[in-house]
């Protein structure tokens, strides 16, 4: 590393060079008095200086103490295999979702989710921050959710259907398990799961950005939380920006944060994005919004898309996983498998408007 | 929280002494910049970069709750939503329009849009004890539609043990304040000035017919780019004043006809090609105007339709319901539907606009009491009653 690279301040860094520090080598070699002598700052400014040129050898590997891996901070891949295996997804609610994503929805990664609206974003978000509770006795993480949510879509209302919904499918499948513990009855209640959800209510792109740097504080306090769901990430920079450059340096900037963070504290990043329409080969077709260098910051893209009458999922973009789609409904239980027959709550179906049995409905 | 000003904020004293003298006075100035942007600005350390970012952030950002206070709070509350006295969409709508939220109301001319605001309006201020809101409405009439005779024949008709009281058609009436802007700019100052006055006044219910009224007057002025920016500003701050002040706010919306420039299918998806089905479509299918992305900022859509000779309000987008659609007519007591149970309507249906077969005049308001399905496309008159259908600017196609 040089001098150059040094994380200080540019008045700091001219200094340096024109008082002939030009390497690491001889910064090292000089005392603090020295260098407040040579540069005319304070001596704890120049101390600062020293710490981090310090630091900066260390991780040069110029000490050469470390045994356990040649660079600082790699992994090798063998170990990382193993971790992966070992990882946990959540359940999206379809079963047929949850294969085409090898399981659900990964943790430590960002997952992108896109569609037209109505097609059921923010359903599966709700359905995501839901299923993440799921206690691990039942085959889910167990884990708390940080909903931030940009547009206001967020019906409690609704939260709590799905939340019963769950519950409902959890004592259906485990019906010997849920008597054991009075503490497994208090936790499978609608209110649990929803007192389990972190809800942020965000009214402008700067207070999206806040929260974002925010939840770092946010998550050393509530280490439980394992899905953060953002609906929409769009919202705010289609209102407010003219500046287009600074929108995508933005962008930028937030997305490396919400990896830093996925990584480090082991959660799901879930993104819920709008669409639009692009020109490509010779006609408008449909694309996700915030445009072509946003697409490349997001680890998995999930689009939601109508193919005839059923919603269906594509998965776009994977670092191990083919394309491929599948299709998912949303019902009064949240999201869950498409059934190819009749559904008893169903009242009628489409075809009755055609004409013929319409007449008897009308005589009182 | 946005604009909230850095020498508020309580941040250690050389932060904000450093803030200041860079001029970043506002929590956006701050966040706005990337770090090393930040860095150079203040000529400091990255450290002291990110500490000053992560303090601002730290207070600029909106307080959390859980899931459970809200529904608390919307329990306890009683929620403000607007029953419509439709049972059949209050029930699809879990209780009526709700409060907080943009309600979008769209679909061609002449179909009952202004019909169902009327009622709305009216609905709003009556006493609790009818199922309204207690309360006073804001009528933004971009069109100059809003009649207030027709308003008091639909509470004579629907509600005539209140309205026969001496004075209380007065009181109600009273309580609605119309808006006339005849442009963007005086609707825009409008919004302005009313958001502190929503609060203050009790008002209860915000309708604004028609938003794309103001719009198109502006796209003929503006280039293509700038399009989006009247529209972009009204709408986050319609939002805003409705979830300020907790109150439904309706908005109308125009239709217009499908063009080749709106795309429908994403790249992965191109493969497929309805040919014969897009012809038709085109003629018979019309879109919101507005775009998509005032598609994605509402939060429930009701589209007004009318084919195979009905009419039909379809619940087409709202987080709460499923995708139903009810059977409606316009009548002197405004609108009721003819059946309170919603017909399930599978697929992207839900969200198109069709208008197709014969669609009454708004000033003919003779009731037809038997609705033979037949006689009606077909154009003829109904034999019981002088009710003929009139065909509005579509051309007539079998269905």
């Amino acid at each position: 590393m040089e001098i150059a690279d040094l994380p200080i301040s540019t008045s700091h860094r001219a200094k340096l060079l024109a008082a002939g520090y030009s390497s690491l080598a001889a910064l090292s070699a000089a005392s603090p008095t020295r260098l407040a002598r040579d540069l005319s700052i304070e001596i704890q400014e120049a101390e600062d200086i020293l710490k981090v040129a310090v630091g900066a050898n260390k991780s040069k590997g110029v000490d050469g103490l470390s045994t356990s891996s040649v660079i600082k901070g790699a992994q090798n891949a063998w170990d990382m295999l193993s971790d992966e295996q070992s990882r946990k997804h959540i359940n999206t609610g379809s079963a047929d979702l949850n294969n085409i994503l090898g399981g659900g929805i990964h943790c430590k990664e960002v997952t992108e989710i896109g569609g037209v609206p109505g097609i059921g974003k923010t359903q599966l978000g709700i359905q995501l921050a839901i299923n993440v509770q799921i206690p691990v006795e039942y085959g889910g993480l167990g884990g708390k959710a940080v909903y931030i949510d940009t547009e206001g879509s967020f019906m409690a209302e609704r939260v709590y259907q799905i939340a019963e919904g769950c519950i409902s499918d959890i004592l259906e499948y485990f019906p010997y398990c849920h008597d054991k513990a009075l503490s497994g009855q208090e936790r499978l209640k609608p209110e649990s799961f929803l007192a389990d959800i972190y809800y942020f209510r965000i009214c402008s792109y700067t207070e999206q950005i806040a929260v974002i740097n925010y939840l770092e504080k946010f998550l050393q306090e509530h280490k439980d939380v394992r899905i953060v769901i953002i609906d929409s990430v769009t919202f705010h920079f289609r209102q407010d920006f003219d500046d287009m450059a600074l929108r995508t340096r933005v962008l930028s900037g937030l997305s490396l944060k919400l990896m830093k963070l996925a990584k480090a504290y082991n959660l799901a990043v879930v993104l819920l994005n709008q669409v639009t329409t692009k020109f490509t080969e010779g006609s408008f077709q449909l694309t996700l919004a915030l445009g072509d260098s946003w697409s490349h910051s997001c680890t998995n893209r999930l689009i939601l898309y109508w193919n005839g009458n059923e919603r269906y999922a594509y998965l776009d973009k994977s670092p191990s996983l083919p394309v491929a789609s599948a299709p998912y409904a949303v019902t009064v239980k949240g999201v869950r498998d498409t059934v190819s027959s009749n559904n008893s709550k169903r009242v009628r179906f489409l075809g009755m408007l055609s004409g013929a049995n319409w007449a008897p409905i009308f005589e009182h | 929280m946005a604009n909230k000003l850095v020498s508020e904020m309580r941040l250690p004293p050389h932060l904000a002494h450093l803030l200041a003298a860079r001029r970043l006075t506002t929590a956006k100035d701050v966040l706005s910049l990337p770090e090393v942007e930040l860095m150079g600005v203040l000529d400091s350390g990255i450290h002291t970069a990110r500490a000053a970012v992560a303090h601002v952030s730290e207070i600029a950002c909106p307080p959390y709750q859980t899931a459970l206070a809200l529904l608390e709070a919307v329990r306890l509350r009683g929620d403000g939503r607007l029953a419509t006295t439709l049972r059949g969409l209050d029930e699809a709508l879990r209780g009526g329009i709700p409060a907080g939220k943009l309600t979008e109301i769209v679909g061609p001319s002449g179909i009952g849009k202004t019909q169902f605001c009327l009622k709305l309006a009216l609905l709003a201020t009556l006493p609790e004890c009818y199922g309204g809101l207690n309360g006073r409405v804001v009528y933004i009439d971009t069109e100059s539609k809003f009649s207030s005779r027709r308003m008091i024949e639909i509470g004579e008709k629907s509600f005539p043990q209140i309205f026969r009281q001496e004075g209380l058609a007065q009181k109600m009436a009273g309580r609605i304040l119309v808006l006339r802007p005849t442009s963007l700019s005086d609707f825009t100052k409008s919004l302005e000035q009313m958001k502190v006055t929503l609060l203050q006044n009790d008002v209860k219910l915000l309708v604004v017919d028609s938003m794309a009224a103001l719009m198109s007057s502006e796209i003929e002025k503006s280039v293509t780019g700038l399009r989006q920016h009247p529209l972009r500003w009204s709408l986050s701050f319609l939002k805003s004043i409705a979830e300020f002040s907790q109150i439904p706010v309706v908005v109308t919306n125009q239709v217009r006809s499908q063009s080749s420039d709106d795309g429908y299918h994403y790249s992965f998806e191109v493969g497929k090609k309805d040919g014969t089905n897009s012809a038709e479509r085109l003629e018979s299918h019309l879109i919101a105007a507005l775009g998509i992305q005032w598609a994605h900022a509402v939060t429930i859509r009701l589209v007004f339709e009318a084919h195979s000779g009905h009419r039909f309000i379809k619940v087409a987008k709202s987080p709460m319901s499923p995708a139903v659609a009810f059977p409606f007519t316009v009548e002197s007591s405004g609108i009721i539907l003819l059946t309170d149970e919603g017909i399930c309507v599978p697929g992207p249906e839900i969200t198109s606009i069709r208008f197709q077969g014969g669609v009454r005049p708004a000033s003919v308001r003779r009731r037809c009491h038997k609705i033979n399905a037949m006689q009606v496309r077909t154009g003829g008159a109904c034999g019981d009653c002088t009710w003929s259908s009139t065909m509005v600017g579509q051309p007539a196609l079998s269905s």
